[in-house]
């Protein structure tokens, strides 16, 4: 069994190592911070560095959701769908402190820190978060993503409480959709 | 040309609205050259309706149309539509008293298109009932969200969560 174990710590580090290097985020930009975000997407501050700077803009290619600026109670079931549509594995930051803790918003518009939606991974304060900051926070989450120990199996095993059924299955939403959306001529049938 | 920096609290407009609306100006004040009427609910629309098509007035835009709540004061609530002439560069404010039982206004999104919004903001913030709106529905909040979030007595600590724990 320790030619088993040696093996196995061996095949977790270099997943490890490819994944904390292969960082393919999905930026969930919502307010004032994705300018910072932006900023530290480009050449000055050059995420590129770490290997997470490609921004997917589908959550099924995307292994890491940057939560960047406040979110409200209103698009939360939607940050929420997209967390699910992200195949596994995959980590969540909190950029910015309205992600953290809903920050000076504490009104009843807003969630009081996205960790009640989605498990957070990293927390990166700050109104907005200094470049430098974001980047010691990525380095962060690549030593959590070296230290991790699942090998190839499914990470997370959190049970998230369910979505409310308006936002989960909606015939009204679907039928108005089918009937009122403008449609090419001749584009019947599904084409 | 109106001179438009550091204005004295001189009435420049207010003669000529009076002229032009007669006793449906309630009240009307100026200060530091900010000029407001007070109207009642009932003559909102035939009131702006003069006001944008009057050629010496000529208030072609509704820069802003809100509401506020004066509790404990009554009446409770007020309608306030920002009126600005592009051409003759002025502004006037005309405010409208609301009660709180059962709030309502006519609307004005027939006058101009830009209403529409502004007044289903004021519904969803206030629970002010605009007469006649095409389509009065929530325009910030969610549907499910239950009560006017701006209003006085909306708890301040009261959230409406629609995943994730309430408190």
């Amino acid at each position: 069994m320790g030619v088993l174990n040696a093996f196995t710590s061996k095949t977790d580090a270099l997943i490890g190592w490819g994944r904390k290097y292969s960082l393919f985020n999905y930026p969930f930009v919502t307010a004032c911070c994705g300018m910072e975000f932006m900023a530290l997407a480009g050449a000055h501050y050059d995420l590129d560095r770490f290997g997470a700077a490609f921004p997917r803009f589908t959550p099924r290619q995307s292994d890491l959701l940057m939560v960047v600026g406040t979110v409200s109670h209103k698009i939360a079931p939607v940050l929420r769908r997209i967390y699910e549509q992200m195949t596994e594995p995959k980590w969540v930051v909190a950029f910015g402190v309205c992600t953290c803790t809903g920050g000076f918003y504490d009104n009843y518009a807003t969630v009081q820190g996205i960790d009640t939606i989605v498990p957070v991974d990293v927390y990166i304060p700050g109104c907005p978060p200094r470049p430098e900051m974001v980047l010691d926070g990525i380095m962060k989450l690549q030593e959590k993503i070296q230290q991790e120990k699942a090998g190839l199996l499914v990470r997370r095993t959190e049970v998230l409480p369910e979505l409310p059924v308006p936002y989960t299955n909606r015939p009204d939403f679907a039928r108005a959709i089918a009937e009122n959306a403008p449609r090419r001529p001749g584009a019947e049938g599904g084409r | 040309m109106p001179n438009t920096t550091a204005l004295p609290s001189v009435e420049r407009l207010l003669p000529q609205v009076r002229e032009l609306l007669g006793p449906k100006v309630l009240a009307s004040h100026c200060h530091r050259g900010d000029e407001t009427i007070l109207v009642a609910p009932g003559e909102i629309v035939s009131v702006l309706a003069a006001l944008r098509d009057d050629k010496g007035l000529d208030f072609d835009t509704l820069m802003d149309l809100c509401a506020v709540d004066h509790l404990p004061r009554r009446p409770r609530f007020e309608v306030v539509y920002h009126l600005v002439s592009l051409a003759k560069r002025q502004r006037l404010r005309v405010k409208v008293p609301v009660e709180e039982k059962s709030p309502s206004v006519p609307t004005v999104s027939g006058l101009w298109p830009g209403a529409d919004w502004f007044e289903r903001e004021a519904w969803d913030m206030y629970g002010i009932v605009f007469e006649g709106h095409p389509d009065l529905r929530r325009l910030l909040m969610y549907e499910q969200f239950e009560g006017h979030p701006l209003r006085r007595d909306y708890p301040v600590n009261r959230r409406q969560p629609l995943i994730g724990p309430r408190n």
